[in-house]
């Protein structure tokens, strides 16, 4: 109940902010970029410290995939912002002259960001980039399953950024239920398919605009290579994509492989070189792995592999460690396609590897099931990339690598289906978050008679020719007009 | 005979719902609907039976809303024909994946951006412009290479099965069907998964196709409404000004049009001027008994017109009626009315009028009233009538609205290059010319990478100088990577 008075409070507050023009201006925004860049220069040990507790994150991989990203994003946003606030201009067609077109960008107001607990400080501060630089007051809801860091950022944001007009709510599904019977302008909701039909619904009551960053199975298609350093390549590739992010737990980690059965032997040979490689060689002695999340999320990846059919079909790894909540990276070949493991979104550091008579019914293998997130495909034959582009839908698709195109701000990151709704990064965060005004500026001069009542035959034609812009006929229009008028006038 | 006839009683349930998505999934799936050619030749039949059946259109408008003819023609028929137009000059262009440039971080590589259709689609449409919001967006569901269902507004019946009728003879039928109906038909389609859902229409409906959506998490674009109000200031040449406003209220099938004027505001001093200028205007244009002028449409329906009459029935409204007021409840007319200071609190001025009344509000200064704007629900489109530079630039950096027009009305609507929809209450999404086949594809980005580059940076066993070469990696600093892989 208190929790409720508190967050009125706030909301009213934060909407005051924001009607009375401040976070507009261009000077707030950038400095609000600053502050993040601030934050996160100051902080580094202890979002380290965050990150580690809650998933046992190694700093490398913190800087790789939170704080790196946070960087560059705000950097980026830095340098383009004052680009991005300027109206875009419209073409107009010769018939509405004189006039202006353009579309002006402008912040929704007060809106909402959900941040899921794998990568709870880039998944918090990275659309909060997009927020601030589209000119928004924001509410940040941290998940309550990374307790360290939604702690960190609520006792950080407001040391660095405007408190009157950013602001963190710490809490569970609670909470966040609590939230969602509010009015926001827009929500942003990074997480699962199901939490976010919620949001939607919620959302729905308001006619609030939604960005849902979901997940879904992200297949990888491994063509059949013959050259082994290549070989070695995809593999360490395959394996960077699947236990490097968060052990597994990641939107665009890797779900399963797709290959050629003869080939499959080799593939699962090289992964297995490269786990001992990368992460070593027995459970006691992983190193660079992130930590299942909590119990439960343990509990789940366990109990998918307690089906019989599931555990036969493991050929490496597969020991678990509850104290620690580590799960060795295990890799499957076949198992059953309606169990568990190839049904639901893994979210995990088991890699099933589904072998195919020939490596092209991957695509129909793909088109069978929701659309994900992103495809990965490692493939020379240009014929094969062809087909895989135009016949597989996801929100992204990369070929010959896994995973960096989440580093481009050039490309939109987002789902389609039920890996989601709407993109961002780079200048899609900022447009995410604002409305495209368009702005049309007419003249009192020159009026065009034929627009208005009483209608005769004469301002039809001119219409008709008007509307497909039919200038020289209009002419030759208006040219008849004059000569029967001076012929009328002159008898 | 009689089996059509059995035919049309079965009810299109949730059954049939579902079956029909499922034959336009699998067509879908066949590939027909991504070729270019098959897009070229669906927008061409939509133009050539626009073309051919005009006749039969504008009869339909004038059975419905007994639309004016030229109205008809210029609202609807050249509108949706522009449209078509321009789609087919745009089309291949806007099918080419556009190339992207990528930056250092991920070097060696080449990205683009593919647009592809989303699936199958639904359109639900409106009843005020019956034949433009029904095929417009199919215009750029098509466009975009989508299978689509369109569900044309029961309460336009004559249009509704005009569409179904020249939909089914000239397209493809197996990839584009019409639905028609009522609420029943409505709720069976909702109840399916659909890759996109467009819909035209109020606020309270928009609320529940998107909490149907939400249940499959179907993305949608909702063009709704909203009250659109018309700031005069007095620094504007009066007539035109008059003409226009007139032309952007009743001329819009009279007042019943989302971006219609459906209020003004002016300052105290300049109301008398404004509203003589309306009402000479007015004469020229609609006579002066305009319940007689076959110039302006009818109210739709007797809920529309009854809805309308209880808006002037308030004693403290009535008394504000400046011009007009007549009603003729047998044709379903009101003239047209100007009231002059209607209580705030009034529901004439809480809820969108969506008719022939238009009430005039007084302020001190014109400035103030922007401000005071912006506590309101968000409307479709905003006006302003001025010649002064810096109260445009306040008019445009202070009203939030779907679009901002200056100096005239709902003219934003046939310009093919601005994106036409609204924000909050007036909706989500936008759409026309371009941005039609924009939103109904999905923008996918491809990222083209090689064996070579690999940089063992991104692997582990992690050590300090992977980790600096990754900051500079990150940072797109050359300097920095060059440091970084030197050892420095």
């Amino acid at each position: 109940m208190e929790a409720l008075d508190g967050l009125e409070q706030s909301l009213t507050e934060l909407r005051q902010t924001f009607t009375s023009g401040r976070t507009r201006d261009v000077a707030w925004r950038k400095d609000q970029l600053r502050a993040i860049l601030k934050l996160i220069d100051h902080n580094e040990a202890k979002i380290n410290l965050a990150l580690h507790q809650d998933l046992c994150k190694h700093p490398v991989e913190i800087y790789r995939d939170e704080i790196g990203v946070v960087k560059k994003s705000a950097n980026y946003s830095l340098s383009c912002v004052e680009k991005w606030m300027a109206p875009k201009k419209g073409r107009i067609p010769w018939l509405f002259f004189p006039s202006r077109g353009e579309v002006l960008p402008e912040p929704y107001g007060l809106v909402l960001i959900f941040v899921a607990w794998n990568f709870p400080i880039s998944l918090a501060l990275d659309p909060l980039i997009g927020a601030i630089s589209a000119g928004n007051t924001v509410v940040i809801k941290p998940s309550d399953l990374s307790p360290a860091c939604s702690a960190f950022l609520a006792s950080t944001i407001p040391l660095y950024l405007d408190p009157t007009a950013v602001r963190v709510i710490e809490g569970g599904a609670h909470v966040a239920e609590q939230l969602l019977q509010h009015r926001w302008d827009k929500i942003f909701f990074t997480g699962s398919h199901r939490v976010g039909k919620i949001v939607m619904s919620a959302a729905a009551k308001h006619l609030t605009p939604v960005t849902l960053e979901l997940g879904g199975k992200c297949p990888v298609i491994v063509d059949t290579l013959s050259d082994p350093s290549e070989i070695m390549v995809a593999a360490k590739r395959v394996a960077g994509g699947k236990w490097g992010p968060c052990s597994g737990q990641a939107c665009i980690a890797i779900d399963y492989v797709l290959v050629d059965r003869k080939f499959a032997p080799i593939l699962i040979e090289f992964l297995k070189k490269i786990i001992h490689q990368f992460y070593g060689e027995n459970l006691k002695n992983l190193k660079y792995l992130s930590r299942i999340v909590n119990k439960h999320h343990f509990a789940r990846l366990c109990s998918i592999l307690e089906d019989p059919r599931v555990a036969a079909s493991i050929v490496y790894g597969g020991s678990l460690d509850e104290n620690n909540l580590i799960i060795e990276p295990t890799i499957l070949l076949d198992p059953p396609l309606d169990s568990e493991i190839m049904t639901e979104e893994i979210f995990g550091p088991l890699l099933p590897i589904i072998t195919l008579d020939n490596i092209h019914e991957s695509i129909e293998f793909i088109n069978l099931r929701p659309k994900p997130l992103a495809i990965y495909a490692f493939t020379k034959d240009e014929k094969f990339k062809k087909l895989v582009l135009m016949e597989t839908s996801s929100g992204s698709l990369t070929f010959n690598d896994v995973m960096v195109q989440f580093l481009c701000d050039e490309l939109p990151f987002g789902g389609v289906g039920q890996s989601g709704i709407g993109r961002y990064h780079g200048k899609y965060s900022f447009d995410t978050f604002s409305h495209e005004k368009a702005v049309l500026y007419r003249s009192f001069f020159l009026e065009l008679e034929p627009r208005y009542p009483p209608w005769n035959e004469f301002k039809l034609q001119f219409l008709r020719f008007a509307y497909i812009f039919d200038y020289f006929r209009l002419l030759l229009l208006l040219l008849g007009r004059k000569l029967q008028q001076m012929f009328a006038s002159s008898h | 005979m009689g089996s059509k006839d059995a035919k049309k009683e079965e009810a299109f349930d949730a059954e049939a719902a579902r079956s029909l998505v499922n034959d336009l999934r699998g067509r879908f799936a066949s590939g027909k609907t991504k070729s270019c050619e098959w897009r070229v030749s669906q927008l061409k039949a939509m133009l050539k039976f626009t073309n051919e059946h005009e006749k039969d259109i504008i009869d339909a408008l004038r059975s419905d809303l007994s639309k004016p003819m030229v109205e008809s023609f210029i609202t609807e028929i050249a509108m949706l024909k522009a449209s078509c137009e321009f789609t087919l000059k745009g089309l291949k262009r806007w099918m080419m994946p556009e190339k992207v440039k990528t930056s250092i971080t991920t070097f060696p590589s080449s990205a683009e951006i593919v647009p592809e259709p989303l699936g199958v689609v639904l359109v639900i449409s409106a009843w005020n412009y019956p034949f433009l919001l029904a095929l417009d967006p199919v215009i750029g569901a098509i466009a975009a290479g989508n299978a689509v269902v369109l569900k044309p507004s029961e309460i336009a019946p004559a249009t509704s099965s005009l569409l179904a009728k020249l939909v089914g003879e000239y397209m493809d039928s197996s990839a584009v069907k019409v639905v028609e109906g009522a609420i029943p038909e409505t709720s069976a389609l909702l109840e399916q998964k659909w890759d996109k859902i467009f819909y035209t229409g109020n606020g309270k409906v928009g609320r529940i196709v998107l909490a149907a959506a939400a249940r499959f998490l179907t993305p949608v674009a909702l063009e709704l409404g909203g009250k659109c109000p018309v700031f005069v200031d007095s620094d504007v040449n009066v007539k035109v000004m008059a003409r226009r406003v007139i032309a952007g209220k009743w001329g819009l099938n009279n007042g019943q049009a989302c971006v219609s004027a459906d209020h003004i505001i002016t300052t105290k001093d300049f109301a008398p001027k404004l509203i003589d200028a309306l009402k000479v205007e007015l004469e020229k244009f609609y006579g002066n008994d305009p319940l007689k002028s076959e110039d302006l449409s009818r109210i739709v329906n007797s809920n529309h017109f009854a809805r309308l009459a209880k808006l002037l029935d308030d004693d403290k409204v009535s008394g504000k009626i400046v011009l007009g007021g007549q009603i003729e409840s047998k044709d379903l007319k009101i003239a047209p009315t100007i009231l002059l200071d209607v209580p705030e609190d009034s529901l004439i001025m809480n809820e969108e009028i969506f008719g022939p009344l238009l009430p005039v509000i007084t302020v001190d200064r014109l400035e103030d009233s922007f401000r005071s704007y912006n506590l309101k629900e968000k409307p479709l489109a905003a006006y302003l009538f001025t010649n002064k530079k810096k109260l445009k630039e306040e008019f445009v950096r202070n009203v939030s609205a779907g679009g901002l027009l200056i100096n005239d009305i709902g003219l934003h609507l046939a310009n093919p290059h601005l994106p036409f929809g609204g924000v909050g209450e007036s909706g989500m999404g936008s759409y026309h010319g371009k941005f039609s086949f924009d939103t109904f594809s999905h923008k996918k980005p491809v990222l083209y990478r090689s064996f070579g580059g690999d940089a063992s940076a991104r692997y582990p066993p992690y050590a300090p100088w992977k980790l600096k070469l990754l900051k500079a990696l990150l940072d797109g600093s050359i300097f920095g990577i060059i440091r970084a892989l030197l050892g420095w």
